[in-house]
């Protein structure tokens, strides 16, 4: 502690350029933590997925619906505990940025299906026999503070209704939560009967499937089955467990740690060589100081050790910063990902590539100030 | 004479300049009793600095002995004479070279930061080094917050406040005017009668030399003393 003064006033020796190194670490940092935030919710969206939960799709494309005549018979196949379905409906609330996952199913299967998904008897019952009721999750209700009773409209950017119409209106029937999964709170689930009735074309198709497996150890082979069972027809489908299907959904987006790894690697190549010309730079300018303090004493061990804690510290403060800022922005992005707050292990991950960084772009320098010779640098050789 | 202080045997010191190699200390043998104020005198290039970089351990013979209060310097390892530097001597430069981000009182701390004294003694050694000097009320200044004659003040008290036996002055009044260099000598040559520091400094200006108790003059690396030009100077 006794050589922080040392330090930290050998660090704002030049305020202006201090203040800049540290605004492009801080903006990177920033960006690192909004980055790996995003990259570990969807991360975490694949680690919680159920285990004895499969999803049948189209082999096509997951996009592409499917009979709604396969309910019974893939509920006929061996191992199979339940069967609910859902479609992708796509929606927005008032404005295009307001966008709402919302999903039409069947009432009395859906919350059977995710028995995490917290939801009041009374509140199930209701959704029931509503036939535009809807049942939303806490988040959603808190963003745009609806209750129960009130009506919703929603625009459809997929589809449409016999009169051209892409509205929808909806009677908020229930509010679930889900507790062991916070991020799961942000869905809207309406009656497929309702969706069914009033849209302009796809009647009788669903999106996808969810099957309850009675045994997590025969999900292949009940998924084999299912598979089997529609193959050669029109449309034959691909059965796949949530991990998996959540794996093949985000695939759909781009190969999300791929981009995230790009993009951040290049943002620290450049900024290895912005930060270590600049401590560079610094140590340069004060080669008769760094001689003095080894002409009073200190080892150039000791010498060395107070350049790179200068770049330990510049680089720590800098991530403490960027990480802080990208901490109290990442909740805006709770709509979108799900999540409210940045995972702890981007938090130490930022603090092990901060160190990284210090070590890297201090190192040199350091070594440089380490060699110095007394003699020839008082003589300014 | 009281028992040597400071001693060189022949000492040899060349410098390797790209492919030349410049021999700037011939054989040079000198003694410098305990107490004793040395002004090191001669022109420019005659090997003044190089040999007061040796005795104040900031560099190494390239033959010979330089041995300070019993112990030869010129065989320890860089480690151990930066720590010997550190318990021994104390430097005051021409250009005061104070770090300009500290405080006077953070530059005069510097040398106590190697030692294991606590934070509270540092301060109270600090604060007597100030005193010695005269500026304990500038504490507070940085270097640009201070004049020529004060940043040297400063500097002294720095070379002053581990206690070291030695103090190595380069042209310590080389950027200073008449009468601040005197008051700078003045101070140097109370710590030398009151404190009972040894003093080796080097100068070219011979009202500065006066203020010694014992004037050297070097010439072409070797060392001329009472107008005797034979390397020893004992």
């Amino acid at each position: 502690m006794k050589y922080f003064p040392l330090i930290w006033a050998g660090l704002w020796r030049k305020k202006a350029r201090t203040i800049f190194t540290l605004l492009s670490i801080v903006v990177a940092f920033l960006l690192f933590g909004m980055l790996q935030g995003v990259n570990a919710a969807f991360n975490n969206t694949v680690e919680t997925a159920n285990v004895n939960r499969l999803t049948v799709v189209s082999k096509i494309n997951f996009t592409e619906s499917l009979p709604y005549s396969y309910l019974t018979q893939i509920e006929a196949v061996p191992g199979v505990s339940a069967v609910a379905w859902f479609s992708w409906f796509g929606t927005y609330y008032q404005d295009p940025k307001n966008f709402v996952f919302s999903f039409p199913g069947d009432p009395a299967r859906l919350f059977d299906m995710y028995p995490e998904y917290k939801v009041p008897k009374e509140q199930l019952e209701a959704f029931g026999r509503t036939r535009t009721g809807a049942v939303i999750g806490v988040d959603l209700a808190t963003k745009y503070g609806w209750k129960i009773g009130d009506q919703v409209p929603l625009h459809s950017t997929i589809w449409t209704k016999p009169d051209g119409s892409s509205d929808w209106n909806f009677e908020i029937v229930g509010i679930y939560d889900v507790p062991s999964d916070p991020s799961q709170a942000n869905q809207f689930f309406f009656n497929h009967t309702y969706f069914d009735e009033a849209r302009s074309f796809g009647k009788g198709k669903v999106g996808w499937y969810v099957v309850r497996v009675k045994d997590p150890a025969q999900s292949a082979v009940v998924a084999e089955a299912i598979d089997k069972l529609f193959a050669n027809s029109p449309d034959e489908t691909k059965t796949q467990t949530e991990k998996e299907f959540q794996q093949s959904f985000l695939k759909q987006l781009g190969d999300i740690n791929f981009i995230v790894t790009s993009i951040l690697g290049a943002v620290f190549f450049s900024l290895l060589f912005a930060t270590g010309s600049t401590m560079m730079q610094s140590v340069r300018e004060r080669i008769p100081e760094l001689a003095v303090l080894k002409t009073l004493g200190f080892s150039n061990g000791g010498v060395l050790a107070l350049m790179l804690s200068e770049a330990v510290l510049l680089c720590l403060i800098a991530a403490a910063l960027g990480l802080a800022i990208a901490a109290l922005i990442f909740p805006s992005l709770k709509s979108f990902i799900g999540v409210a707050t940045l995972s702890a292990s981007v938090l130490v991950t930022g603090a092990v590539v901060a160190l990284l960084l210090a070590l890297i772009t201090g190192l040199p320098p350091a070594l440089r100030a380490q060699r110095l010779n007394i003699v020839d640098a008082l003589a300014g050789r | 004479m009281s028992e040597a202080n400071i001693s060189l045997r022949n000492v040899v010191k060349h410098y390797t300049r790209g492919k030349q190699t410049v021999e700037v200390l011939h054989s040079l043998n000198l003694d410098i009793a305990k107490g004793q104020f040395v002004a090191l005198m001669g022109p420019s290039g005659s090997g003044k600095t190089t040999l007061l970089n040796l005795i104040g351990g900031l560099d190494q013979p390239t033959a010979g002995e330089v041995m300070v209060g019993g112990e030869r310097i010129d065989k320890l390892s860089s480690g151990k004479l930066a720590n010997w530097r550190a318990r021994h001597v104390g430097f005051v430069f021409q250009f005061y070279n104070l770090m300009p981000m500290l405080n006077a009182e953070r530059n005069v701390e510097l040398p106590l930061l190697l030692t294991n004294l606590s934070s509270a003694q540092r301060k109270k050694n600090v604060a007597a080094a100030l005193a010695v000097v005269g500026l304990a009320d500038r504490a507070r200044h940085k270097p640009s917050e201070l004049s020529g004659g004060q940043a040297q003040r400063v500097a002294i008290a720095r070379a002053l406040v581990a206690d070291p036996s030695l103090l190595v002055c380069d042209e310590p009044t080389g950027d200073l005017d008449r009468s601040t260099a005197d008051e700078i000598l003045g101070l140097l040559q109370t710590l030398n009668r009151q404190h009972g520091k040894t003093i080796v400094m080097v100068t070219h200006d011979p009202k500065a030399a006066e203020f010694a108790s014992r004037q050297l003059h070097m010439d072409k690396g070797q060392l001329i003393e009472s107008g005797r030009l034979n390397g020893d100077a004992r």
